[in-house]
């Protein structure tokens, strides 16, 4: 399985990523310089997290117009996965992969915990070696993770099933307590239409081997390279 | 040409910078505010002297990038 990661000024999660997909596939992924439209064959694309272009103007909004976005953006159109993490589910929000946007958290702190998250769609290429309905535990790290959209798209997003992961309390209650940052109907992550696109605020990449204090994360790359190397 | 952009969140869209700035000003004795909300002010420089085409060129701009249309408004002035 071949994978880039896309490095902005600011990105500060792409060694995370690249170690965690380095554990999981067994091979280093491409740091892909976000300037450079050229971006090789790949089966997957990670827009990592991090503060791109200084979040200047809005989280997201200038690197989502990076050369190399428009490209990202071609190949989500043709069925390549591509993972949004934090700043990443931002810059997908922002150049149009994602519906909605990520707002200042309700508390206007930035938020850096470990967070419980439910499982609600395991039928993807990132979900796979997840259940529906599982309990993991991750962290956030965002100032902007307050996820909001109007009603009918929210509405949407529930009939289709593309609502990824929402915040949860240890025991898997959906309610306004486990809510970190006021995202609308305790959104955390969410699908595009064809399920080929996911963004979330969560970081699986920050705890996805032992020495870090849990491993809840790793499924996820664990997932895509099965699934993924199934495919090619 | 000068241009100037202001940037506003939607009615409806819930401001917490706009809230925390209305109880600072509330902390500080000022009395009888209703609500305050937050935005952005931008200011252009235009070499375009034609004030439709300017306000097209900004109009695309909005819409592209200095605004986000899920949850901002935006309004443009043109000197002259």
């Amino acid at each position: 399985m071949k994978a880039a990661v896309i490095v902005s000024p600011g990105s500060n999660c792409d060694r995370d990523v690249q170690v965690a997909l380095r554990q999981s596939a067994g091979s280093d992924p491409i740091m892909h310089w976000h300037g450079d439209a050229d971006l090789p064959d790949v089966d997957l694309i990670v827009v990592p997290g991090g503060f791109s272009y200084g979040d200047y103007l809005r989280a997201g909004a200038v690197a989502a117009h990076s050369p190399v976005m428009r490209e990202v953006v071609a190949r989500a159109d043709k069925g390549v996965p591509v993972l949004g993490i934090c700043n990443g589910f931002q810059i997908l929000t922002e150049c149009g992969l994602l519906p909605g946007v990520l707002m200042r958290n309700a508390g206007l702190k930035f938020i850096c915990r470990d967070v419980d998250l439910r499982v609600e769609a395991a039928d993807t290429v990132f979900t796979a070696d997840y259940v529906d309905g599982q309990i993991i535990r991750i962290p956030v790290a965002h100032n902007e993770g307050n996820y909001f959209a109007d009603d009918e798209t929210l509405n949407r997003l529930d009939g289709e099933n593309r609502v990824a992961f929402r915040y949860c309390t240890p025991s898997g209650e959906v309610i306004a307590a486990a809510n970190p940052n006021g995202a609308a109907r305790n959104i955390a992550g969410i699908l595009n239409e064809k399920r080929n696109v996911l963004g979330m605020m969560p970081h699986p990449e920050r705890l996805a081997d032992a020495l870090l204090g849990g491993t809840d994360g790793r499924p996820m790359f664990d997932g895509l390279v099965e699934a993924l190397a199934a495919a090619a | 040409m000068k241009v100037r952009v202001h940037i506003t969140l939607k009615n409806g869209v819930l401001d917490p910078q706009g809230k925390a700035i209305e109880h600072a000003l509330a902390g500080l004795g000022f009395g009888g505010i209703d609500d305050v909300r937050q935005g952005k002010y931008i200011e252009l420089e235009l070499a375009e002297t034609d004030s439709a085409r300017a306000r097209a060129s900004v109009e695309a701009m909005c819409e592209k990038l200095l605004a986000n249309t899920v949850i901002e408004n935006y309004e443009i002035d043109l000197d002259g």
